[in-house]
């Protein structure tokens, strides 16, 4: 039996083609590299590690698999050591699959649309400048560290009706939860553990004075047959939201701002054109897509004439989906005009992300108001760039000098 | 004499990625889920055929056709 008090050290990995692993620091470093050498090989490779698990390499076999819910089951998205008992209303809809996915998505829809985000768009702006604010004057700072983590945390604490000044409580259940998780079941468990008490304080809250907030439009919420969600559901999308709405963004934002401090025409480009925002931020998505998801194989079948047997994990990478050649011309460049993407970051399916929308509104905007009060920026040569291992990639620590250089 | 073009959303592959509404937002719209379908009957006003190709080239579900009449 797995002790799962201890977090399990993984041997470094020589041979990527039959023994990937996502959590191996070369992997977080530079994935890129490995996904083409992986591609090269099939389009879908297998490692023995992590209890079993297959990688698709290609835009077709990820597309297959997203599409594919009879085969690939969501019950479990994080591949990890162990395989713990499923949670009942883990973390509904993502942990759903058919049929009781669609009715758990379409109550988290609405709060979500391109129109309600246009409501919450000052607020974000605000929280933007008001963080600019605390440390445009140094002329230099950890970008990672005190900007796009608070952009996301922020803006969903507003949309939950939870103190934003809890967003340090927030960060670190998901460190707890994504990255430590991985290999320490313990941390995980602690993480789940405080989230359920501090929001089953803010519902327990709301049962006596309802708020115009998302926590009061989750207890409110009826199903097709009238009946409120069980308090597990509220808990689980919390969680959810929670989760899902914050170091996925980070990481969005903080790659984005990366590749404009290391490239200047991309930069000044945008300043000259605001108007291309949108489409650059498209390709930001594509090129730096945070969020690798993971299936539990359920039925054996083939995938891009792979076979694929039950009992193994599955690494759904869209970031890798869209570094595929054969479905985005210079797929390895950075082109941020690029008309045509149809790039997967926000998965495909049925379980396309409920953020998506928030997450896009949130990266135009920080870019905007990065951009229009600081123009010019370098990566701090001082400094180190350090990424998040695991599910989500993105810049945990991101040293910049603001200003022109001299 | 330029062809005559109508814009339709499948939507059972409808992800509601709402990409096309924002590329050509006159010619798609969202409903309460953010789930897309055409505008009125789908017909694209002269000078807006750029709009529906690029809708259909940034659809990831590739629920989008493109109708020449």
């Amino acid at each position: 039996m797995t002790d799962v008090n201890q977090p399990t050290a993984h041997p470094p990995v020589t041979d990527w083609v039959h023994d990937f692993d996502h959590t191996d620091p070369q992997w977080t470093e530079d994935p890129f590299p490995i996904w083409d050498e992986l591609r090269a090989a099939s389009p879908v490779v297998h490692t023995e590690r992590f209890l079993g698990c297959y990688l698709p390499t290609t835009y077709e076999a990820v597309r297959e698999i997203a599409n594919d819910t009879q085969h690939f089951s969501s019950r479990r998205i994080i591949v990890r050591d162990v395989r713990p008992e499923v949670a009942r209303n883990a973390a509904p809809p993502i942990t759903s699959d058919p049929p009781e996915h669609k009715p758990a998505k379409q109550l988290l829809l609405p709060p979500f649309t391109p129109d309600a985000m246009k409501k919450l768009e000052p607020r974000v702006r605000a929280i933007c400048n008001e963080l600019i604010d605390e440390f445009i004057a140094d002329g230099k700072v950890d970008a990672a560290a005190r900007y796009s983590k608070y952009i996301p945390v922020r803006a969903i604490a507003h949309m939950l009706g939870i103190p934003e000044s809890d967003s340090d409580l927030f960060i670190n259940w998901i460190h707890m939860i994504l990255e430590l998780g991985i290999k320490d079941e313990s941390k995980l468990l602690q993480a789940v553990q405080e989230m359920t008490a501090y929001f089953s304080g803010h519902i327990e809250t709301r049962k006596n004075k309802p708020s115009d907030d998302l926590i009061s439009y989750l207890m409110n919420a009826r199903d097709k047959q009238g009946n409120p969600l069980e308090d597990s559901h509220v808990l689980g999308s919390l969680r959810l939201l929670l989760i899902a709405g914050i170091d996925t963004t980070w990481s969005a934002i903080g790659s984005s701002l990366w590749h404009l401090a290391k490239t200047p025409a991309d930069r000044e480009r945008l300043i000259a054109e605001p108007g291309l925002i949108p489409t650059a931020v498209e390709e930001l998505l594509r090129a730096y897509s945070p969020v690798t998801m993971a299936r539990e194989v359920v039925k054996e079948t083939t995938v891009s004439g792979c076979p694929v047997k039950p009992g193994n994990m599955v690494l759904l990478s869209f970031p890798a989906a869209n570094r595929d050649p054969k479905m985005f011309p210079d797929a390895d460049k950075v082109v941020i005009d690029r008309r045509e993407n149809r790039h997967a970051a926000f998965g495909l399916g049925i379980h396309r992300c409920v953020g998506s929308n928030l997450a896009r509104m949130e990266m135009q905007v920080a870019l905007e108001e990065w951009l229009k009060r600081i123009p010019d920026f370098r990566l701090d040569p001082a400094g180190t760039v350090t990424w998040s291992q695991g599910t989500v990639r993105g810049p945990r620590q991101l040293p910049f000098l603001l200003g022109k250089a001299m | 004499m330029s062809e005559r073009l109508r814009v339709h959303v499948d939507p059972e592959k409808c992800q509601g990625h709402a990409r096309c509404k924002a590329l050509a937002p006159e010619l798609f719209e969202l409903d309460e889920y953010g789930n897309a379908h055409e505008a009125g009957d789908g017909a694209v006003p002269p000078g807006l055929e750029d709009k529906a190709w690029l809708a259909k080239a940034n659809c990831p579900e590739i629920a989008i056709d493109v109708i020449e009449e």
